[in-house]
């Protein structure tokens, strides 16, 4: 950590970034209000799928930037997972070198205009801002500018491709398309490895296609971001699934010298209560992938799906928020969140929440589902509810969700959706009889190298942490890629 | 992409597919499945690899137009590209020399039957084969059958051709006839409910292979899940094949029928621009 320290502190003390400090006094610039996002008119939006957040004009983004203190110990950097330079690309936007800023978020960042959606940045970079920490003050809006920068950079038509190392020729896989694999895979190819990513699904991008729906992340934008990549040098295998279309032992034999596994928490978790395999009964997973991935409200499109007038959303996750909004959006006249513990504990990102409930979403916190009736046709037409109070805090820090014996009723749903958490993917450890795992199934690695107990197999995001979220998996994606260079280099000299 | 190599109508409605899948041929076993896609706008619909070709790099599939997607996978010809081919998915089945294995196959189920029929031969096991279908035109495979099997019987609800009878009366008539050590069905599910209760009678050991619906195939989505013994199992990771005297059947039967509607009606359409 030394020399990055060490880094910041050369990069602070140039002289654009000391004169820039002089321009304005501390002073004025924490007297600066926080700017405001865009938002599309909730009654407007709640029927369509254009993008809530509109984005910065120019003029906001600078004088947003103007508050930001260009401080001598960047806290706000030490809470982002993939460590961006944040102090250097918003005194770009400044100075109003936008190109530059992207720049910037790109050297550690490979998917800049994702992030600037979908980090939570209340708990990161803009928890540790030294307005929040020191002057109880609302945060520089650390993600609003870095998704103006990456979505200055894309709409300029000039889309910089970072620099890469000279080719080395050393054949790298990677083993999943989502945030990890593709933070992998853009610093593997800086250091210069032929990187192929293998993707079971038939588009690139994980969990950032399939799962967040367009009015958070549009799909195009993620696929500006994996064309800048490609040209990069990095390969694409789509419909590829290691470990099943071939093995490791196959890709070894084809040179491959080492690995990346960013396979996903895959499997949805039920709660295995009575009537949860009637139709209409999704998991969020398959709701989200009929919609997202294979575009099942469009006529156009043959995949179905049922949406109905009465949608339940089990869960308080921003899964279940993406799901709850979406069903809003296909036409649901009740779109309800049932949560099983109230507003305050509940994982979802503040700024979700804050949209659901503007976009007319029910929430029924503190309740729970007992059981679910179908009708004669199979589908399910009643849920059983019942009311939970708080108890004392349980292992997760959260008060424990009690139920209210006798508080059971019963309300109308035709559509369910349970987005109450996943386990990771099994296909890879069952694959890899030698590959260590834990008792829920995540892949055991070293935290610092993200190496499993096979070598040559490093893994991260998911299938190690089992659920977490965008950023978390992309940080995991750069270590792994650290430590596999590593890895690969050190074999190379004792060779 | 998968180029289909050749065609076959094994009858009006049943089409054998030979695909370009080199990797897939290389490490499919019998069970294996694969997802298919046809084109930017298609739906991901799971099909059975019905055997495949190492050497040639070729899977075969045979598909029964019931819907939209299988009709136009019935209607593409030789030198057409399926867009996406995805697999081997699924658990292969697990095959060993157990004695005598009754395997019965119903309509479309016999060409997932063939691999499984053709590994059990190999394995040492006396295979006593029963194809079923409703009339003569539906009974497919049979000379390939025929070269891995002991015994062929054929069943046709009309009596066109073979015995008449449901499968039911076939296995019947094998298992009081001599010692059956496990048996096989696959096929429509009610015909795999009747199977299943069929040898629950008689104590044997019955594997079904479920073909329920799916989207990724690769345990994401869930919308395979059907009780097995109680329990929530999902058919793409944990099966296709189980115990088929724990396989809630009615459940299943239920869950195929979940989008019944959408289906009819995108089906009358699909016709519709075909005949235009």
């Amino acid at each position: 950590m030394e020399n990055i320290a060490e880094y910041l502190k050369a990069e602070r003390s140039q002289e654009w970034r000391a004169e820039l400090r002089k321009r304005m006094k501390a002073k004025e610039r924490t007297s600066l209000e926080r700017i405001k996002m865009p938002e599309e008119d909730p009654d407007v939006r709640n029927k369509n799928s254009v993008e809530v957040n509109r984005g910065l004009f120019p003029e906001m983004a600078i004088a947003e930037s103007h508050r930001c203190l260009d401080c001598p110990d960047p806290t706000c950097i030490t809470g982002c997972p993939v460590g961006i330079n944040i102090p250097k690309f918003i005194k770009q936007i400044e100075v109003e070198d936008f190109a530059g800023a992207a720049i910037t978020l790109k050297e550690t960042n490979a998917l800049p205009a994702v992030c600037g959606r979908v980090c939570p940045q209340e708990k990161q970079c803009e928890l540790n801002c030294f307005y929040t920490q020191k002057l109880n003050k609302p945060p520089i809006a650390i993600g609003y500018l870095e998704r103006f920068a990456a979505d200055w950079e894309r709409n300029s038509g000039q889309m910089s491709i970072p620099k890469t190392e000279k080719k080395n020729k050393i054949k790298v896989g990677v083993v999943g398309s989502g945030p990890a694999g593709l933070a992998a895979a853009g610093d593997l190819a800086k250091y210069g490895y032929d990187v192929t990513v293998f993707e079971a699904l038939h588009e690139v991008g994980g969990v950032l296609k399939y799962g967040i729906p367009e009015f958070r992340l549009p799909n195009e934008l993620v696929d500006v971001e994996i064309e800048t990549m490609r040209k990069m040098g990095i390969k694409f295998r789509t419909d590829f699934i290691v470990g099943k279309t071939a093995s490791f032992d196959d890709l070894k034999e084809e040179g491959f010298k080492a690995f990346f596994v960013g396979s996903g928490a895959g499997l949805p978790r039920f709660m295995n209560i009575p009537g949860e395999n009637l139709n209409g009964i999704f998991s969020s997973n398959e709701y989200l992938t009929r919609i997202n991935l294979m575009h099942a409200a469009s006529e156009e499109y043959d995949t179905p799906v049922i949406s109905g007038k009465n949608v339940a959303v089990i869960g308080g996750g921003n899964t279940a928020m993406d799901s709850v909004r979406t069903a809003k959006r296909l036409g649901a006249e009740k779109a309800m969140i049932i949560y099983r513990r109230s507003e305050v504990e509940m994982p979802a990102r503040v700024e979700e929440i804050k949209h659901a409930k503007e976009e007319g979403i029910i929430f029924m916190n503190l309740h729970n589902p007992l059981e679910y009736y179908g009708d004669e046709n199979g589908r399910v037409k009643q849920a059983k509810i019942q009311k939970m109070e708080l108890g004392e805090p349980d292992a997760s820090g959260r008060r424990r969700p009690i139920p209210i014996e006798g508080s059971e009723f019963i309300i109308d749903v035709d559509t369910v959706v349970v987005s109450v958490g996943v386990s990771p993917n099994p296909l890879i450890p069952q694959a890899l009889k030698d590959l260590k795992v834990t008792d829920w199934g995540t892949i055991v690695v070293d935290p610092d190298t993200m190496q499993s107990s096979v070598p040559e197999i490093f893994a991260g995001g998911d299938i190690v942490r089992g659920g977490a979220t965008v950023i978390l998996a992309m940080g995991d994606g750069r270590k792994a890629a650290a430590g596999m260079h590593k890895y690969i280099q050190e074999k190379i000299k004792a060779n | 992409m998968s180029k289909i190599l050749e065609k076959e109508f094994f009858s009006k409605n049943v089409v054998k597919l030979v695909l370009e899948a080199p990797e897939i041929a290389k490490t499919r076993k019998p069970g294996h499945f694969v997802i298919i896609r046809i084109d930017e706008k298609g739906e991901r619909i799971p099909l059975t690899i019905s055997s495949a070709d190492e050497k040639k790099g070729t899977i075969t599939l045979v598909i029964q137009k019931v819907g939209v997607t299988s009709a136009k996978l019935c209607n593409m010809n030789v030198g057409d590209v399926i867009m996406d081919v995805v697999g081997p998915l699924g658990t292969a089945t697990h095959i060993e020399k157990v004695g005598t294995v009754l395997c019965a196959g119903g309509g479309v189920g016999v060409a997932p039957m063939l691999p499984i029929v053709e590994g059990l031969k190999k394995a040492g096991n006396r295979v006593i084969t029963i194809l079923a279908a409703r009339s003569k035109d539906l009974i497919i495979l049979e000379d390939q059958m025929r070269e891995y099997s002991d015994e062929v019987i054929v069943m046709t609800d009309d009596g066109s051709y073979g015995k008449k009878g449901l499968v039911t009366a076939g296995m019947e008539e094998v298992i009081n006839r001599e010692k059956v050590d496990l048996c096989f069905v696959i096929g429509p599910a009610i015909m795999m409910k009747f199977g299943a209760l069929t040898t629950k009678k008689y104590n044997i050991p019955t594997v079904a292979s479920l073909n329920t619906i799916m989207v990724d195939g690769t345990g994401m989505c869930g919308a395979c899940r059907v009780h097995i013994g109680g329990k929530t199992r999902f058919v793409c990771v944990d099966g296709p094949e189980f115990d088929a005297h724990q396989v809630d059947f009615d459940e299943m039967m239920t869950r195929l029928g979940a989008y019944k509607d959408q289906e009819y009606e995108a089906y009358q359409k699909y016709l519709q621009t075909v005949e235009a």
